[in-house]
């Protein structure tokens, strides 16, 4: 025998996993969105998308080789291309480049890097990036093209569902709600808002091909989705100017958070009983600042709230562990 | 179909060496027989250089309770006693016998014929577990727990049923599989030892459904010994040999963290390959001399399972499956999971020597570990439901209390978290320190009181 | 003018009810501690290095302030702090202390990547705790240094750390304190606190293997093999005993004088910061005697006492026979 022996501990084998291969099978997931927000809004969708994923690619490289000095680049694992394709799908399809560059550095720069890289970021890089774009250019980020006005900059904009539910509220006038589109064209995607968040349909598809591809659990997307849908369920019966729960779970970026963004690996809490604690609570906070809150959008806080909850939830929320149970019926 | 209760992995099957017949291989031109074949003290060599031994000749007698004796394989004299590597990859006392023939001891019966329960009325519990005891019988899985121990519940406890462990969950070995096609009826006789041996009327004989042939025989064959054995096919899952995880899987009952044993849920467990030995013990009056064991890899060319004695070289082996082949990386002495890798062929066969797999130099290297994205698929896939990647957080950071709140010593190393990271993170590397040092301090602890 | 007023007297007011039940806070659950628990702190080194065997300084004060109530300080040593911090420890408890001889860490191992070849490659989590739990390691001496370097991480000091050209652990005198942190982290057991001797200066076996002769020569070219030489050549002072195949030599007893070092067919003992030797080309066979006239002649000073303080002792033991 030529070479050298290899001794290590068990186990000798590896099931093939890996991180690139979780991070470009979500960006799978989200293919079928990207090309339908291609389709709805064109031209605008494919620069804005296009310089976020460029932008956040080209801050974790420079970042990791010129700040950080790492030897070992992350740059290819998926994961900037991930936060890219996130952030691009949380902005309208107007917004100028410079202001994408700018959420590319701060949810990157800020809201990944200086925590350490990958795994270490408390919050969500994609939401803080956005969250910032929206309180430091709210008059950009807050007006939406209209689906299928598929120009860059001056393409035509309009009122969202979630512009006209939040009316319906603040007037007391449930008489706006009939400017909704109808339940089928929300769920395909027929309506205005931010890129990703159009088309519920097929960013459900998504998430079932990522559940199926055991990417990610059931618990949050479900816990998530449910809650929204019971609370919105009440809601309309108490006082109509509340909006059904179709147009409430299939408006605005609930579908996507609650698919794509809450259910992002680092910032969500690790055992199952964890994970559902903190999709519930994401619901009933959408919920409420949606119908409360000055924004006509809660989830991104929502998350973004919950994230930082996510520590505390790990500590207190343990797996079952085995024998647990048995414990316990021996004590009976 | 059943199974058990929490986490689990499916590494690739990978049972190359399926449905071969077992081979006898070749006496060795010299056997080295380790005193520390089992887990508890190590045996006292009673031999010197010189002696004359002849196969079943005592070598070394137990060192304890909780240990086994010790019998020489082979015939011919003992040329030193004297250290040795042995399968755990260090130097350990040993003793060496150059073979010359092949003379058994005449207490050894060894005709074929099989020998059942209702014709030795003689036989009560104390003698079989006195003749297991005395033929140096340890769990054959691989655990290497003296078998007699088990045997014997401490006061208050009361065995309510038997679990024949047939599971063979590690990928690649198919020594148990091949044992229970050609040595059926044998095994069935050595379960009934088993249960009489305890005092029960239940017996379950837990085999995955990965060996659909070996379910079939030993359901057909199985009330012709005792009515009730009965054959529990299992979903293919690993790790579910593991003693706990078969429990829960068969019964549904599940073990609570240590100390407790399996015999304060009522379950005896024993290997497939340890009911074959009592049978040969007690019926034969051959003590643990040989055993079945698959050499395998997917560059050796002739994957076999071999029945080889005790103290062969494993060179030998890999010699009549083929020779090593060139680009091997890695020698591991059983499974891939739980197996040891080796760091030399020089080393004997041991009573826990369940498989001999090779790998090439491109399977036998660990990917680069990237860091840890929290996804939570180690917590997904630990069969005892810790956190792994937290364990082994605390355990490289030396936090040993920590650790010892977060339960380390339930892990039951079984490697499912390891194998499933995406990171490729060595965890169960740093688990295993964290559990070693964490019930070193339970120990100590426990001595001050 | 009515809004400043009012502001006044509300911040006024909340202010004078939180100094009220402040103070009355700090009466009723306040905590006695002996002052001169922070006063000896104070004089700690705050490395927090666990060397003495308490939690941090803080807990080695308390120790000392507990021990002092007994009127006895001996068995407590703050390695990093030396004798000096230990004297201003026993002023402020008012206590003499007891001369504890500083020590510094060796590393008894020289099987370097030549001497000791890798022969198979250990391929996980670098540590040498989990390298060692394979059983041999890379090498075939199941005793030697691993050089994954679990002492210096566990050096607070930066006093020790792992050649990447030989990989084994050194240690820079100058840093070392005494801690003994990295021989706790030694899974092997390779490193020993020894005293630091006159000037520096000590005769070590640098070996830990404890194999048989035959065995151990295979295994590395500078093991101890137990021959027992160096046992031989020190029958008058006693000081090298002969463990499991492995020789020792007791700090207390050695007297410094290297014969054994020469003695050594291994090369496995060594001297440390000993003063080149001079040539003895002149009486190769009679190296024994070779350091008197030698050292009359030398002009340093240093190698005077070291040659014949052995001399003078072996003068008192003829006379005292």
């Amino acid at each position: 025998m030529s070479n050298r022996l290899v001794v290590s501990l068990s186990p000798h084998v590896h099931s093939g996993d890996s991180v690139r291969k979780n991070m470009y099978g979500v960006c799978l997931a989200l293919a079928p969105a990207m090309i339908a927000s291609l389709y709805f809004f064109g031209l605008g969708a494919a620069v804005v998308m296009l310089s976020s994923i460029i932008a956040c690619v080209f801050f974790e490289w420079s970042i990791t080789k010129f700040i950080l000095k790492r030897e070992r680049s992350t740059v290819m694992d998926g994961s900037a291309i991930l936060t890219g394709i996130l952030l691009g799908f949380n902005m309208p399809s107007n917004l100028p480049i410079w202001i994408i560059v700018i959420g590319a550095l701060v949810a990157i720069g800020v809201g990944k890097m200086t925590f350490g890289g990958l795994g270490q970021n408390p919050f969500n890089p994609a939401l803080v990036g956005r969250v910032f774009l929206l309180i430091s250019f709210p008059a950009q980020m807050t007006t939406w093209p209209v689906s299928g006005s598929v120009e860059y900059l001056d393409a035509q904009t309009g009122a969202t569902p979630l512009s006209i539910m939040k009316w319906a509220i603040q007037s007391g006038d449930a008489s706006a709600l009939k400017d909704l589109p109808s339940s089928m064209d929300m769920f395909l995607g027929m309506h205005g808002g931010a890129l990703g968040e159009v088309s519920a349909l097929l960013l459900l598809l998504g998430c079932v091909f990522m559940i199926v591809r055991k990417i990610i659990t059931w618990h949050i997307p479900v816990s998530i989705l449910g809650t929204v849908a019971i609370l919105s369920a009440i809601l309309p019966v108490a006082n109509p100017v509340y909006a059904n729960p179709v147009a409430v779970l299939c408006g605005g970026g609930l579908m996507l958070g609650a698919c794509f963004m809450a259910t992002d690996y680092v910032t969500s809490p690790m055992a199952p009983k964890g994970q559902i604690i903190y999709g519930v609570a994401i619901g009933a906070l959408t919920v409420i600042i949606r119908n409360w809150g000055s924004y006509p959008e809660g989830m991104s806080f929502a998350i973004l709230i919950m994230n930082a909850f996510t520590p505390l939830i790990n500590t207190y929320c343990k797996p079952r562990r085995f024998g647990e149970v048995a414990g316990k019926e021996a004590k009976k | 179909m059943k199974t058990f209760r929490i986490g689990g992995v499916h590494p690739a099957e990978n049972k190359l060496s399926a449905g071969s017949h077992i081979r006898e291989a070749a006496l060795p031109k010299q056997a080295v027989f380790s005193m520390f074949q089992h887990i508890g003290a190590p045996a006292k060599p009673v031999v010197k250089k010189g002696d004359v031994v002849k196969v079943g000749t005592l070598l070394g007698e137990a060192g304890g309770f909780v240990s086994a004796p010790i019998y020489s394989s082979v015939s011919g004299k003992v040329s030193k006693v004297d250290v040795a590597l042995d399968s755990s990859d260090t130097r350990r006392m040993a003793v060496y016998v150059d073979v010359e023939g092949d003379e058994w001891e005449e207490s050894i019966d060894r005709s074929t014929d099989l020998v059942r329960l209702e014709d030795r009325p003689d036989l009560d519990a104390k003698t079989i577990v006195e003749k297991i005891k005395q033929a140096g019988i340890v769990g054959m899985g691989g655990a290497t727990f003296p078998c007699h121990v088990k045997l014997c519940p401490p006061p208050g406890q009361k065995a309510e049923c038997v679990i024949i462990n047939a599971v063979e969950c590690e990928p690649y070995l198919t020594a148990d599989h091949s044992l229970m096609l050609e040595k059926a009826d044998e095994i069935l006789v050595g379960v009934t030892l088993i249960m009489k041996a305890v005092g029960v009327e239940r017996g379950y004989i837990g085999i995955e459904n990965n060996k659909p042939d070996a379910i079939r025989l030993m359901q057909e064959k199985a009330g012709k010994y005792h009515r009730g054995i009965e054959v529990v096919p299992l979903k293919v899952r690993y790790p579910q040999g593991g003693e706990k995880q078969l429990i829960d899987a068969v019964i549904g009952r599940q073990v609570p963290a240590p100390p407790a044993i399996p015999i304060n849920v009522g379950a005896v467990v024993q290997n497939v390959g340890t009911a074959f030995a009592i049978y040969e013990a007690v019926m034969k009056n051959k003590p643990l001399i040989s055993r079945v064991i698959t050499v395998t890899g997917k560059s050796v060319q002739k994957p076999s399972n071999l029945l080889a004695r005790l103290g062969t070289p494993l060179s030998q082996l890999i010699d009549e499956c083929g020779g090593l082949p060139a680009d091997t990386g890695k020698i591991i002495g059983g499974g891939p999971m739980m197996g040891k890798a080796l760091i030399s062929l020089d080393i004997p066969m041991t009573k826990g020597s369940s498989g001999l797999l090779v790998m090439t130099e491109k399977e036998a290297r660990r990917a680069e570990p990237d860091p840890c994205i929290r996804c939570a698929k180690c917590v997904g896939a630990c069969p005892m439901g810790l956190e792994p990647f937290l364990l082994a957080q605390l355990s490289s950071q030396h936090m040993w209390d920590e650790a010892e709140h977060e339960a380390i010593v339930s892990c039951i190393e079984c490697g499912s978290c390891a194998f499933t990271c995406p990171s490729h993170r060595p965890l169960l590397d740093h688990i295993r320190l964290g559990k070693t040092t964490v019930m070193g301090i339970i120990r100590a602890r426990a001595a001050k009181k | 003018m009515n809004v400043i007023l009012i502001a006044v007297i509300v911040l006024g007011v909340v202010g004078l009810v939180s100094a009220v039940v402040l103070f009355l806070a700090s009466k009723k659950f306040a905590v006695w501690e002996d002052p001169r628990i922070k006063q000896v702190s104070e004089v700690l080194p705050q490395a927090n290095c666990g060397g003495c065997g308490y939690p941090g300084c803080s807990g080695f004060a308390s120790a000392c302030v507990k021990a002092a109530e007994g009127g006895d300080l001996s068995g407590l040593n703050c390695a990093p702090g030396g004798q000096a911090v230990m004297e201003k420890v026993a002023d402020i408890l008012g206590l003499a202390v007891s001369a504890a001889a500083p020590k510094v860490a060796v590393v008894r191992c020289q099987g370097t990547c030549d001497v000791r070849p890798h022969g198979v490659e250990f391929d996980g989590a670098h540590s040498c705790r989990i390298q060692n739990m394979t059983g041999m390691g890379e090498t075939q001496c199941q005793y030697g240094c691993l050089g994954e370097g679990d002492c210096a991480s566990a050096c607070l000091f930066g006093a020790i750390s792992v050649n990447p050209a030989t990989r084994i652990a050194e240690v820079d005198e100058s840093k070392c304190t005494g801690c003994g942190a990295c021989a706790k982290a030694c899974p092997r057991n390779v490193i020993e606190l020894i005293p630091q001797g006159p000037k520096n200066r000590k005769v070590v076996v640098l070996c830990n293997n404890q194999d048989k002769g035959a065995l151990a020569t295979k295994e590395c070219k500078v093991s101890c093999i137990g021959c027992g030489k160096c046992v031989k050549v020190c029958d008058k002072f006693e000081a090298i005993t002969l463990g499991t195949n492995l020789a020792h030599i007791d700090p207390d007893k050695c007297k410094m004088c290297r014969k054994c070092e020469e003695v050594c067919p291994r090369g496995a003992i060594k001297a440390f910061n000993f003063p080149p030797r001079k040539p003895k080309a002149e009486a190769p066979a009679a190296v024994t005697a070779a350091p008197k006239p030698a050292s009359a002649a030398a002009p340093k000073e240093t190698v005077v006492p070291a040659a014949e303080k052995p001399m003078d002792n072996t003068k008192q033991n003829e006379t005292a026979e």
